[in-house]
């Protein structure tokens, strides 16, 4: 951008809106073109991959990944991380089947508890990062082995089964679609993760919090000493982070059609690699949930893909490490460049 | 002397079409102070920055010692002698200082295998002792002042054998006595026959230290002359290439105005101490004190930007409890850091989110955000406050220094704050926009916002406040209206320290 701060000095117009168009559009068009790159390899490489049923089986297993990755973009984008939303998922899981299945509950109760446990635990987070200035590494570090081990305390260390309400896991396996046009069978899962990108994306563009998140990520201080209550909307950006958490819990109960108090731990890692291939910026101020659903999407469409090619399973992980690797150096090549 | 140390004739530069420095030339003797002036975005960093490699010439001729060189890199230019003290210092504040001095070049015994302390730091002593320096070669980077900071980077440059030395601003952060300090040093420099380029705003620094001054304007030379045989007018003149706002002092006010702010008794540990005054409606009231006096602390307390100790503030008569920056903007005080880059804006984000950011919360209802509503105002803002930008929705960092702080003028306005607190307002800004600024804020006074303005620059103090405060470690040692008050007065109360009162 030196280019343009020269040009404005001495009083001429670079045209500079589209300069900052074209960077922008060209961060979403190299996320977009790697995934149509990928799924265009694949579907050369191999007839099973682009068929309705393969193409449905990866969305079906982004969903969950990818509601945690986009209640972690709004963390990231302040400039912190969130490193419990791997178990706090988990915990919320569990509360929702301790809900419905020990309490007897109705369905809708026991998601309003998971979506609430998610978001409570959001709270604390948000609470100890801001008030209580404890670095988020270590805060989110800390509420991740709280919410693993309540999860653990809380189910008894076994599994919470939903078998006395078969309803459960029409939530995630079911398909409103299906029943409106026949044959288009893409499950709930699939359609909460899409509603809840669109709800994501209109918060952060279009709203105060959003605004804000924004703000506190470009310069947190500045922010502050423009008044605005930086510890209030850091909570409130933390527990929007809890919320997202729950919903991926619900799903996740809803999938296995039991809450697992075991599994969580390493979902975080790969929520925030999805928001990283997005082109969010862990350094803050800069993000998108279109990107976050395209870097989930790259991480599904990879793991599927070589499977189908059969490429054992050790080596699918090597790859996503890889592709992480790459993701994050093109942007930083990027910044240079615009810097 | 025909030959030069070094020199750039015809020097050419383009960034994607623009055209930014246009057969520029620029001479370095042996042993002479030279400085570089003018307006930012005059294409003085960029010429040095052709100098020390980080750059590459699109035309023109670099020679050094009458040879024509290529410098490729920043190694390059350091392997010729050629160093850059740069206005943020490039130093590790957590190694020592010989560590710093050394680093990248340390000593080894055992055939490389470890390091040799003992003799990076007697010769880091010596390089000291030989600028007659009194600091330490184990003392912490940190925990020295920035002034010594500085003196750590020259003597690092020194010990590189470097024969040209670039100075970005390099007072832009010491005291008066410091900055007598720096001067004895670049004495010392020029005797032992090292060029020094000397980049400044400041125009008494320049009569006092340089040999000759060259002046570029808009990318272009304009004309290199000897101190001694002209004037600051003149140097003004020839760098903004037209008439400048010039007033005696500043415009008048009701003296017997209500009371917008009094502060009493606030002290905040050895920062703060007991300091109390009052502001008025459509005053201009400047703070003047040396660095560190506390000027900035108390700005800051006022603000709640820091916990205090003790101490009432009354907004129009009015006891209130400001804990939090967001209850100050509640009351209606805004403030301008010293520091913009930091602590003012947000550089990669647009206009339009920087003038709204103070007041988002009126721009939405129910939290929706309007968004032609942000854009409205601050078209607004950047009319009424004269910002040069072809739209609001260009990103901050690329504007001047003037107009990004005209943008943050604009933000408190947008904010309808009647007190405003400016911290060093002109800082790192070129000439022709100060007195832009100080219209502004002649301007703002007229209109009954009452100024807070604490600024280091006497003449600035002078020009524009109604009355003055002085400030000396933490205390306030002189309250003056601002009639028949000179630098002098000024820096009497400045220097007035505790024990001086005692007596």
């Amino acid at each position: 951008m030196k280019k343009a701060a020269l040009a404005l000095e001495s009083g001429q117009n670079p045209g500079n809106r589209t300069f900052a168009f074209k960077s922008g559009f060209l961060q979403q068009f190299l996320a977009f073109g790697s995934l149509i790159a990928l799924v265009v390899v694949f579907s050369l490489a191999s007839e099973n991959f682009f068929r309705f049923s393969n193409i449905v089986g990866i969305l079906l297993s982004t969903a969950v990944i990818g509601v945690l990755a986009l209640g972690a973009t709004f963390v990231i984008i302040t400039g912190g991380i969130d490193l419990s939303v791997g178990t706090v998922m988990t915990l919320s899981a569990v509360m929702t089947g301790v809900s419905i299945t020990f309490w007897g509950t109705p369905i809708w109760i026991g998601l309003i508890v998971g979506v609430l446990t998610g978001a409570a635990c959001g709270l604390v987070s948000g609470y100890a990062v801001s008030r209580l200035k404890i670095p988020p590494f270590i805060a989110t570090l800390a509420m991740m082995m709280v919410a693993k081990g309540l999860a653990l305390v809380i189910s008894g260390t076994k599994p919470v089964y939903f078998t006395k309400t078969p309803g459960f896991s029409e939530i995630a396996l079911g398909s409103v679609l299906g029943d409106l046009i026949p044959g288009f069978d893409i499950p709930n899962a699939v359609l909460v993760f899409f509603l809840a990108a669109i709800v994501g994306s209109v918060v952060l563009t279009r709203t105060l919090v959003g605004r804000y998140n924004f703000a506190i990520g470009s310069n947190e201080e500045a922010t502050r000493l423009s008044g605005v209550n930086v510890n209030l909307w850091k909570v409130v950006i933390y527990t929007i982070t809890g919320a997202f958490t729950g919903i991926a819990g619900i799903l996740i109960a809803s999938r296995l059609n039991s809450a697992q108090p075991a599994l969580g731990q390493g979902y975080e890692l790969e929520a925030i690699a999805a928001v990283v291939i997005g082109g969010t910026s862990l350094s803050g101020g800069k993000g998108t949930i279109v990107g976050t659903v395209i870097g989930a999407l790259i991480m599904s469409v990879l793991t599927n893909g070589l499977r189908i090619l059969s490429v054992p399973q050790e080596w699918q992980t090597v790859v996503v490490g890889i592709v992480i690797f790459l993701a994050v150096y093109v942007d930083i090549i990027r910044r240079r460049k615009t810097a | 002397m025909s030959e030069w140390l070094v020199s750039m004739t015809g020097i050419e530069k383009s960034f994607a079409g623009v055209h930014a420095l246009k057969g520029c030339r620029f001479e370095l003797q042996a042993g002479e102070v030279h400085a570089l002036v003018g307006e930012n975005g005059a294409g003085k960093s960029t010429m040095m920055k052709i100098l020390t490699g980080v750059y590459q010439l699109d035309g023109g001729e670099i020679a050094y010692r009458g040879k024509p060189v290529r410098i490729a890199s920043p190694k390059e230019a350091q392997r010729l002698g050629i160093s850059m003290i740069h206005q943020e210092l490039n130093l590790a504040p957590d190694l020592t200082v010989a560590q710093n001095i050394f680093i990248g070049r340390e000593p080894r015994r055992l055939g490389g295998l470890l390091l040799d302390d003992k003799t990076m730091n007697a010769r880091t002593e010596a390089l000291l002792r030989q600028m007659n320096l009194n600091i330490e070669p184990t003392a912490l980077v940190s925990e020295l002042t920035v002034a010594k900071q500085q003196m750590v980077e020259i003597v690092k440059a020194i010990s590189y054998e470097s024969q040209v030395l670039i100075m970005d601003e390099p007072t832009a952060a010491l005291s008066d006595a410091e900055i007598e300090e720096l001067f004895a040093m670049i004495g010392k420099l020029r005797a032992r026959g090292v060029g020094i380029v000397y980049i400044s705003h400041r125009m008494a620094e320049l009569k006092a230290i340089c040999d000759r001054i060259t002046v570029m304007r808009d990318g272009s030379y304009i004309d290199t002359v000897a101190t001694k045989e002209t004037t600051v007018e003149r140097i003004i003149a020839m760098m903004v290439g037209r008439e400048l706002y010039h007033a005696e002092g500043p415009g008048s006010y009701e003296t017997d105005a209500e009371v917008v702010l009094a502060v009493k008794g606030l002290s905040r540990g050895k920062t703060i101490k007991n300091v109390g005054f009052e502001l008025r409606k459509g005053e201009i009231l400047g703070i003047a004190g040396l660095i560190g006096a506390g000027r900035t602390e108390v700005a800051r307390a006022i603000f709640g930007a820091d916990p205090v100790d003790a101490g009432e503030i009354y907004v129009k008569g009015r006891r209130v409890k400001i804990a939090s920056p967001h209850q100050a903007v509640a009351e209606g005080i805004g403030y301008l850091s010293e520091d913009r880059k930091r602590y003012g804006c947000l550089v990669d984000m647009d206009i339009k989110t920087n003038v709204a950011l103070a007041s988002l919360g009126r721009f939405s209802r129910l939290s929706w955000m309007s968004d032609a509503e942000i854009e409205q105002a601050a078209e607004r803002a950047v009319e009424r406050l004269g910002v040069k930008t072809p739209s609001v929705r260009q990103r901050l960092g690329n504007l001047s220094g003037g107009n990004q702080q005209k943008v943050i003028i604009g933000k408190w306005l947008t904010e309808d704050c009647d007190i405003l607190i400016f911290d060093e307002p002109t800082r790192g800004i070129d000439i022709g926009a100060k007195s832009e600024i100080y219209k502004l804020l002649d301007g703002l006074a007229r209109q009954g916002k009452s100024i807070i303005m604490i600024s280091s620059e006497l003449p600035e103090i002078l020009r524009l406040s109604h009355r003055i405060l002085v400030m000396c470690e933490g205390r306030i040692t002189a309250d003056l209206p601002n009639q028949g008050v000179t630098q002098e007065t000024i820096m009497h109360y400045a220097t007035m320290r505790e024990e001086a009162l005692l007596v």
